[in-house]
């Protein structure tokens, strides 16, 4: 099969940042979900929370002018702004586990059918890094995943199950690839957006599990 | 005890240390927070079979993760403890880098069977700690039900959710790091540089504090204590001024 041009992880990251609701709590992973941050607008008020132990960030520190003691989880040096306040990881994972996390947005190796997350180990290296995304699966009240749809070699990432080890069972609601938008509801796998120019077949074709057309398809949101 | 021991030397203040010791490291994994020098100091003092107790581990040497531009020729990290084959276990929650990265000295450890690497949840993590420190010996969590964390672990339902038990941790020694101290151990900390420290400070049986600078206590905001003196030990820095 042909497929079109795939979008790129600025247009998965654009396209996650409008799933943040206006006045929400949120903590972005590393990696491509810390890019939502750049294209958030500033009336929404997102208060961002990152698990090293700070809330109320909203700007990286120029190279010549980073400070030790104002960084994010994922090693980004931070300016000062109002309102920021820190905390150690007892706080910050009472935050997290405790249900005060609105939307986590987290990067991932594989989901499942009925949104099961793979996202800390490759199983063939036998050992990873869960950090802070089991909390973050279980204690977040929304959980969305950015990934591209299939691997670099061509392996599907969206499976009737699981391979790699989990890092929560049932907990995705939503998957942001490179080629569509796909909701995790109890019925199955709804897709609800395609990128510019792919067809429900198209994406069908590389995605595991029979994906259930959303009774309206809509166009994929792009910058 | 209340009254404290000071030091200007980090070698002086852990030479009484041994091997077979569980050690607590505070910090996130990161520069700042992070007991730089007391882990230098350590690897010095050339003890064998430690069990170290971290976060985020041996990942700032091989990729950057963490430290200033500025600093970048100084990382150090856990790693320092491995490439001497001195840890016996290191429990932590984020000891491997993305595959992009060449293999950190954990990872190596693990591959030649010359250590044991417990990985545990970041907040299961904190909370053992935090436990450990308050007299709480076991919690249950929902973090890791379904996974293989749950392998091996008590369950019980509660209120219609499934959630694991897990006991409290503690150790024999904690290494943290503040920004100031008195002498009478009370600690000021720095931004983001909280983490796992003050949760550290009650979990060990000796806490010895590395700060950036010992000062009377009339330079100690009482209000913003991070850490109060009941849970140190030790306090080192080589900016005393105390007269």
């Amino acid at each position: 099969m042909n497929y079109p041009e795939k979008l790129t992880k600025e247009d998965i990251a654009y396209r996650a940042s409008i799933e943040l609701p206006e006045n929400s709590y949120v903590n972005l992973g590393i990696g491509l979900p810390s890019l939502c941050a750049k294209y958030l607008e500033p009336k929404k008020n997102i208060i961002f929370q990152a698990e090293n132990g700070i809330l109320g960030f909203n700007e990286l520190s120029k190279e010549n002018e980073q400070n030790e003691n104002l960084i994010d989880a994922g090693g980004q040096f931070l300016n000062y702004v109002p309102g920021i306040s820190y905390f150690d990881s007892a706080d910050s994972f009472a935050m997290i586990r405790g249900g005060h996390i609105d939307v986590t947005v987290l990067g991932g190796l594989q989901v499942s059918e009925n949104g099961d997350l793979a996202n800390w180990m490759i199983k063939s290296r036998g050992i990873g890094s869960i950090g802070g995304a089991m909390d973050l699966v279980t204690g977040a009240r929304e959980v969305i995943v950015t990934m591209e749809h299939i691997t670099k070699d061509n392996k599907f990432k969206i499976l009737k199950n699981c391979d790699f080890p989990l890092t929560g069972v049932n907990c995705v609601n939503k998957i942001i690839t490179d080629i569509a938008v796909i909701e995790v509801r109890e019925e199955g796998m709804f897709i609800v957006e395609l990128a510019k120019d792919w067809s429900l077949e198209q994406v069908q074709s590389l995605t595991e599990p029979k994906l259930i057309p959303s009774k309206i398809i809509k166009d994929y949101v792009t910058r | 005890m209340s009254k404290k021991q000071i030091y200007t030397s980090f070698d002086k203040a852990i030479e009484d240390l041994s091997s077979n010791t569980s050690i607590m490291i505070g910090g996130f994994g990161v520069q700042g927070g992070q007991p730089t020098n007391l882990m230098i100091a350590l690897r010095d003092l050339n003890l064998k079979n430690l069990t170290l107790i971290g976060n985020v581990a041996g990942i700032s040497m091989i990729t950057g993760y963490g430290w200033k531009n500025s600093d970048k020729d100084n990382i150090i990290d856990q790693s320092i403890f491995f490439q001497k084959n001195q840890v016996k276990k290191i429990i932590c929650s984020f000891p491997i880098p993305s595959q992009r990265n060449p293999m950190s000295e954990i990872e190596k450890a693990w591959v030649n069977n010359e250590a044991e690497v417990e990985i545990i949840p970041q907040g299961t993590l904190a909370e053992k700690i935090r436990a450990g420190g308050s007299g709480i010996p076991a919690f249950y969590t929902k973090t890791g039900v379904g996974t293989i964390i749950e392998k091996n672990k008590e369950t019980k339902i509660i209120d219609g959710e499934k959630y694991l038990l897990e006991y409290a941790l503690k150790a024999d020694v904690a290494f943290i790091k503040a920004h100031l101290s008195d002498d009478k151990g009370n600690l000021i900390y720095k931004g983001t540089s909280r983490a796992f420290n003050p949760i550290m400070a009650p979990a060990a049986k000796l806490t010895i504090v590395e700060v950036d600078k010992i000062v009377p206590s009339e330079d100690i905001d009482s209000e913003r204590i991070g850490t109060p003196g009941i849970y140190v030990d030790r306090i080192v820095s080589v900016n005393n001024e105390l007269s």
